[in-house]
């Protein structure tokens, strides 16, 4: 297993380095040079001059990559040029919610999606199959802003004035604030130390920060304006979970030992529950592993139509205005990220299926 | 199958072989077994229904619309920005003018944006689709079968394209060309060249070493006239299913982009881009972020079905 683990790690490394260029080459080919983006089309040549200088726009190319691996390696992913901000300061500030909604995006999708599927499966060919098997159809078809508009036309307008009612933007209310815990604790931090920074980190995933706090009217606030972000954006992965989740099981259970297993007297529930479900999980854990990559890219049209201010957003507007730090930061962390739960993914593939780490 | 004893088998061959017309009926070819249970599939019959449905709408679209698609009606008719629908026969007044699905913020009929609408969606999901098929398919069958450093090279690139969330890529791709139709086109065929390529590859890596292809390389056929001839059209059925669900995927991240305003530009009827145009009237005018969303869903979904359907039917193996 440790062999395979290493193996695994050391394969992911070039697929790393080639995202950190290819980030770097498609940044550099964006039309329009940063100096007119920022300080406007009449930009004197001087003043474009002064201002390359100062970002290290003027170095030869391949100089600017070389600083630019340097740099990620060592985690310093630079300023933003149109905020004149550290790129790991706004990646503190913004990255938790975007963790946090594809988090419960996930999960909602796997705890919904998962006991779907083998309801389908088990009750193979019945109106219940029938019914979540097109309700699946659907579910993958839909556009996630589309789903995200109707969901909040219907929640904030239409059930306004019922229980039901919930919050069509923002991550907060008006007037509300989420108190760090340290701050509720009265940890004493260095400002600006790594640490402090750590723990601000830490701080602004405000469902996590509010539940350990205590800070009922801020939790139950923060999650009255996930809910909607995350079931649009948990949609098509819950979906698409509970189709595999089913084929998936409808064949292992057609399988020999299951057969074995009913004819020595197993009960209905320890042969699904004990015999088939881990066997079938091996596509359904693969599969969810993907469906990150497609709730990361959701992220930014959720967080488009809620008006939230995570990475994907973020990302959006900097592409936008040719903000290379941001755009570059930003990238290599979400799909450094990517890579990761990838990589998670194929190690639990090799726990659930010892075939595989032995091959 | 029914077990049969010798001479019921000897009886059937001999009426087979008497009844002289079966043997001039063309053989089943792969193909046409395919056709046969896909018309079984109730699912997959009904996906084929919406896209054939749709590609009709598209065809006679300017016989279905009762506007042209962009054609703003102030000072034409009487009519106000974000009108809600009137439909005559569902009690609105006769004398107002019918629209179906309302007017838009531009003063435009909402429903002959939305018919003309399936004409951009269904040529951009095609168009993405044979670009990304082409490309990912000599890439994956030159892989393959070559082999070596070529393989390695283009394999571990394939790799780094799917290291990235693929919205996020054809973001950034789209940010490098320039938004627009065409190069939302290409982003998304771009990021979707890995998974014809890898499918390509593994199929011509299985096929390669099949005994009719060593029997072609015996005779002396050229390793393009093998690879063209021999291996590829024995490698085309998982393409034909993943470019039939590529094409719904296609068409849900052009409108992901065009919602982003990278894809369609206004005043183009592009299902994306008129929802995003009208996004902040949900609350006001929700028949104008409704129905374009429901357009791309139904295309979105026609296109699932058709492929689930070819995926079971050319694919007996799977028996769903």
């Amino acid at each position: 297993m440790i062999n395979y683990i290493i193996r695994r790690i050391l394969l992911a490394i070039p697929v790393l380095f080639g995202i950190v260029l290819v980030v770097f080459l498609l940044i550099r080919a964006i039309p329009g040079d940063p100096c007119t983006s920022l300080l406007g089309e009449r930009a004197t040549v001087a003043a474009c001059e002064r201002f390359n200088e100062a970002n290290g726009l003027n170095e030869p190319v391949y100089v600017q990559l070389g600083l630019y691996m340097k740099n990620v390696a060592t985690f310093n992913l630079g300023e933003s040029i149109r905020f004149s901000r550290p790129v790991n300061q706004m990646l503190i500030e913004r990255l938790p919610l975007t963790t946090e909604l594809a988090m419960i995006g996930l999960a909602l999708a796997v705890l919904v999606g998962v006991p779907l599927g083998v309801l389908a499966a088990r009750r193979h060919n019945s109106v219940a199959d029938t019914a979540t098997m097109a309700l699946a159809n659907v579910g993958v078809s839909m556009p996630v802003f589309w789903l995200g508009l109707m969901l909040a036309y219907i929640f904030a307008l239409v059930l306004r004035d019922t229980p039901f009612a919930l919050p069509p933007s923002g991550r907060l209310s008006a007037g509300v604030f989420s108190t760090p815990y340290f701050e509720v604790w009265g940890w004493d931090l260095e400002p600006g130390s790594l640490t402090a920074k750590t723990h601000e980190y830490i701080a602004n995933h405000y469902l996590f920060n509010n539940l350990i706090t205590g800070q009922w009217t801020v939790f139950w606030d923060a999650v009255k304006h996930m809910i909607l972000p995350a079931v649009a954006l948990a949609t098509i992965p819950l979906s698409i979970i509970a189709r595999i989740t089913r084929s998936s099981l409808l064949e292992v259970m057609g399988k020999d030992y299951i057969r074995t297993a009913r004819a020595k007297g197993v009960g209905d529930a320890a042969v699904v529950g004990k015999h088939a479900f881990r066997n079938a999980l091996l596509p359904v854990v693969t599969i969810v592993g993907l469906q990150l990559g497609a709730l990361l890219g959701g992220a930014v049209l959720t967080e488009t139509v809620f008006n939230l201010a995570g990475v994907g957003r973020a990302l959006f507007d900097a592409i936008q205005g040719r903000d290379y730090a941001i755009v570059q930061g930003f990238t290599v962390v979400v799909a450094a990220g990517y890579v990761l739960v990838n990589l998670l993914v194929d190690l639990s593939y090799a726990y659930l299926d010892p075939r595989i780490r032995l091959e | 199958m029914k077990m049969m004893s010798r001479k019921e088998a000897l009886d059937q061959l001999q009426a087979e072989a008497a009844d002289s017309t079966r043997l001039f009926e063309k053989p089943l070819t792969q193909w046409r077994l395919a056709l046969r249970r896909f018309r079984g599939r109730k699912s997959g019959m009904i996906g084929l229904g919406i896209v054939v449905f749709l590609i009709l709408v598209a065809i006679f679209a300017p016989l279905l619309a009762p506007y042209g698609p962009t054609e703003i009606l102030i000072g034409k008719e009487d009519v106000s920005r974000y009108g809600p629908p009137c439909i005559h026969l569902l009690g609105c007044d006769e004398a107002s003018p019918q629209h179906i699905l309302g007017l838009d913020g531009n003063v435009r009929d909402e429903f002959s944006r939305v018919i003309y609408g399936s004409r951009v969606s269904l040529t951009l999901g095609f168009f993405t689709v044979t670009l990304a098929l082409v490309i990912g398919a000599s890439i994956g069958a030159v892989a393959g079968y070559l082999g070596g450093w070529f393989d390695n090279i283009a394999m571990r690139f394939m790799d780094v394209i799917l290291g990235f969330p693929s919205l996020l890529l054809a973001i950034a791709i789209v940010a490098v060309l320039g938004p627009g139709l065409r190069n939302a086109l290409i982003a998304i065929a771009i990021v979707t060249i890995p998974q014809y390529a890898r499918v390509t590859r593994a199929q011509v890596l299985g096929l390669k070493e099949a005994d009719y292809v060593s029997a072609s390389r015996a005779l002396g056929a050229s390793p393009m006239h093998i690879l063209l001839r021999r291996v590829l059209p024995n490698a085309l059925t998982p393409l034909v299913v993943l470019a039939t669900l590529g094409v719904a995927t296609a068409i849900l991240e052009a409108a992901g982009l065009s919602f982003l305003g990278l894809g369609a530009q206004p005043p183009t009827a592009e299902w994306g881009s008129m929802l995003a145009s009208e996004r902040n009237q949900v609350f006001t005018a929700p028949h104008l972020v409704f129905f374009p969303g429901l357009a791309i869903m139904l295309t979105v979904l026609g296109f699932n079905l058709m492929g689930d359907g070819l995926r079971d039917a050319l694919d007996p193996t799977l028996n769903r």
